[in-house]
């Protein structure tokens, strides 16, 4: 608790006291808005990035940035936009809501979540840091390969393992803080199974992050010692193995594309029963089908490299493992539709980004089917049809679900309505620049234009054209999304306890704003209750 | 629950983080052994043969098998180096001899190190090496040149619809001297 911080503020300077009140907070509901601050600013970096990128990518040709400028600016972009915007926002999500949705006064662990959230400015400052270095900032791309981030790395790629290995502490000691809230701190009577779904994905989530980020941790260090200390894991002169380097980037990686959208599974399964005025579809196939998807994604890795030479039998099992994970999926997706039919359906603002996430994200799914399949992967490897796909699955997934998620939980955070009508040209807009801007990807990718170059053939000039003035457009969006949630903020409509007509669970029962302290005292949970 | 249960669980997860750290090292070594096994990467094994394990009887004198050499050289690298054949019919389980032409072009004495690959990597296994110089480092002198031997055979056992394999060399290099003592601590440390 900040009791402490509390009775010094009367004494000290204001300023200084708002600096330890928010260095010091221990609150999961100041650390969660913390989260979701620092998200947004490294949401607006990285995307600024994107800005160049689609700048340069506009005409045919180097105009604005030149090739090794491009790289670093593709590298951070990556990074920034995985580690700092989705991560950390998705744990700004869970640090609000979580104590909430169970009847919990606080996380478990506060001031281990202090020490969490206040790692990541310094590791960001620090991977920012390295554009004005001597020979730039790392120029590998977000998946920073071996022996490209090794033997050709720049000076500044020990400051991005430092980096790199700060979020991980940082996101290993959240995970490790959420599933002792969830397992020790459920208020009496919430069994698991009657937890909201949101807690569900992120408990799983949490394991997830736990067991994965290690492993990057440990590819990071492998990198720093062949870089310094003379070991060659991943140097064929020294009889490793840059391969290697894949294998294990990639045990990291794929389960990390789950951790980045499981939490926004849980938003839409919050947001679609609310607007539909039912319960969800199918309540415990979800729970199954998000088990199911953690489980898989730890032997689909190779998915990623099937064009580095595998044996028939690895292919084709990683293949049918990977199209395998479309059936939970697709078990999620009709559930919601399910939960959609014959509801009374109302669109407001968060239900708008709910369906767009769920129809953008299946859209995504589908061109990871189409890349799951190896021989057609020959093809589309390294192509922006890659580049289309997960921006399809982050964008309107991962991006779509958060800004979902704010707009349903914003007025019981501020206990302000935000403006409906600003909310809802928020979405139109960003639903048709998202599709401007990616969906010619597809064809350019397929067409064979490589991903990750400044320049391109002629042939592909219309399709980038068009995909630049949808991103500008894009970015655009993201200034009234800021507008939009900073009037909030500062005023409006009151809201009421339960905000939305057919929300429920504990989080609507208390008063909004939410007042800093809640379920001092548990709430107790009929048995009939279910969510 | 208890303030102890808390602290259970949290050292439990501490534990199992730490642990996936380890097991991400654990990989290095279960690769090396799932490569082994399947010859996804290529490696020959970085062992000589003995001579006297080799089933002579199994030779199989009716098979041609084609057999090509490359060889390129690494990033930094001032050598010459290429194969005396471009490419020799082998009967499996008899026993060849070729030769790589080696010269340093370089004004310094440069260590050098051959890693060796086999295309498809299935075929890895079945090369076998008696003798090779990709086994130890090579040593050359400013100007100088050599002749390397590699003596081989490859095995009966090789699947039959392999008939065609490469077998690659790609020089890396391990260090240039101008007549230090660096290479005392280099040669240590052994590679294949």
């Amino acid at each position: 608790m900040d009791t402490h911080s509390e009775s010094n503020s009367k004494t000290r300077h204001p300023l200084l006291a708002f600096a330890a009140r928010w260095l010091l907070t221990t609150n999961h509901k100041e650390i969660g808005t913390l989260y979701l601050c620092l998200s947004f600013l490294l949401f607006f970096i990285a995307g600024s990035m994107a800005m160049f990128m689609r700048l340069e990518l506009f005409e045919p040709g180097i105009q604005f940035v030149d090739p090794l400028h491009y790289n670093q600016i593709l590298t951070l972009h990556g990074l920034i936009m995985v580690f700092g915007a989705v991560m950390p926002a998705f744990v700004g999500l869970a640090n609000w809501l979580i104590p909430m949705m169970i009847g919990a006064p606080d996380m478990a662990l506060p001031r281990l979540n202090n020490f969490s959230f206040w790692i990541l400015p310094f590791a960001f400052a620090l991977l920012l840091s390295t554009l004005f270095m001597e020979g730039g900032a790392p120029n590998f791309g977000w998946t920073f390969y071996a022996p490209l981030s090794t033997t050709y790395g720049p000076p500044s790629t020990d400051f991005f393992i430092l980096g790199v290995h700060m979020m991980g502490i940082s996101s290993i000691l959240g995970a490790i803080n959420i599933i002792v809230t969830i397992v020790n701190m459920r208020a009496p009577g919430m069994t698991y199974m009657k937890m909201p779904m949101f807690v569900w994905t992120w408990l799983i989530t949490a394991f997830l992050l736990i067991m994965v980020m290690p492993v990057l941790a440990g590819v990071v260090t492998m990198m720093l010692t062949d870089r310094h200390f003379g070991t060659s894991f991943f140097e064929a002169a020294g009889g490793g193995d840059p391969v290697l380097f894949q294998h294990i980037f990639w045990f990291f990686g794929h389960p990390e594309v789950y951790i980045m959208i499981l939490p926004g599974f849980g938003i839409a399964s919050q947001i679609i029963p609310t607007f539909a005025r039912k319960k969800l579809f199918g309540y415990h196939s979800m729970v199954y089908a998000t088990l199911a998807i953690a489980v898989l994604s730890f032997v689909v890795w190779g998915h990623h490299m099937f064009t580095t030479g595998m044996p028939l039998f690895a292919q084709l099992f990683i293949m049918y493992a990977t199209m395998l994970i479309a059936v939970p999926t697709g078990v999620k997706v009709f559930n919601w539709v399910a939960t959609m039919w014959r509801g009374s359906m109302t669109f407001e603002t968060p239900m708008l980004f709910a369906i767009g996430f769920v129809m953008m994200f299946t859209i995504g799914g589908f061109s990871g089917l189409m890349l799951a399949l190896v021989p057609a992967d020959f093809q589309y490897h390294d192509t922006y049809f890659v580049v289309a796909h997960f921006h399809y699955v982050l964008y309107p997934g991962a991006i779509f679900g958060t800004m979902a998620a704010v707009y349903y939980w914003l007025p019981k955070w501020c206990g302000h309505m935000y403006d409906e009508r600003l909310g809802k040209i928020h979405f139109w807009v960003a639903t048709f620049a998202v599709n401007l801007t990616f969906f010619p990807m597809h064809f350019t990718g397929l067409a064979g234009m490589p991903r990750r170059i400044p320049d391109y053939s002629l042939q592909f000039a219309d399709f980038n054209m068009v995909s630049s003035i949808g991103a500008g457009l894009l970015g655009l969006t993201q200034i009234l999304f800021l507008y939009i949630v900073v009037k909030t903020i500062r005023g409006g409509e009151k809201a009421t306890a339960q905000v939305w007509e057919g929300a429920e669970g504990l989080e609507w029962t208390i008063p909004s704003p939410a007042p800093l302290h809640t379920f001092a005292t548990p709430p107790v949970i009929a048995d009939g209750d279910h969510p | 629950m208890s303030q102890r249960d808390k602290k259970r669980h949290t050292t439990l997860l501490l534990a199992l983080a730490v642990g996936m750290f380890g097991f991400a090292f654990a990989l290095v070594p279960l690769y090396d052994v799932f490569c082994e096994i399947t010859g996804l990467n290529g490696k020959t094994s970085g062992q000589a043969e003995l001579l006297a394990e080799i089933d002579r009887s199994a030779a199989q004198e009716d098979r041609e098998v084609k057999i090509e050499f490359l060889a390129s050289v690494a990033r930094g690298m001032s050598w010459e180096f290429r194969p005396m054949d471009k490419e020799i019919i082998v009967r499996p389980g008899t026993m060849n001899k070729t030769t790589f032409f080696v010269r340093n072009r370089s004004n310094k004495t440069v260590i050098g190190q051959a890693v060796p690959s086999v295309s498809p990597g299935q075929a890895a296994q079945y090369l076998k090496k008696i003798e090779c110089f990709c086994f130890e480092q090579q040593k050359l002198m400013a100007g100088a040149e050599m002749e390397m031997g590699v003596t081989f055979y490859v095995d009966a056992e090789l699947p039959a619809h392999i008939n065609e394999l490469t077998l690659s060399y790609t020089m890396f290099l391990v260090s240039d001297l101008v007549g230090s003592n660096e290479h005392e601590h280099l040669s240590s440390h052994n590679v294949r």
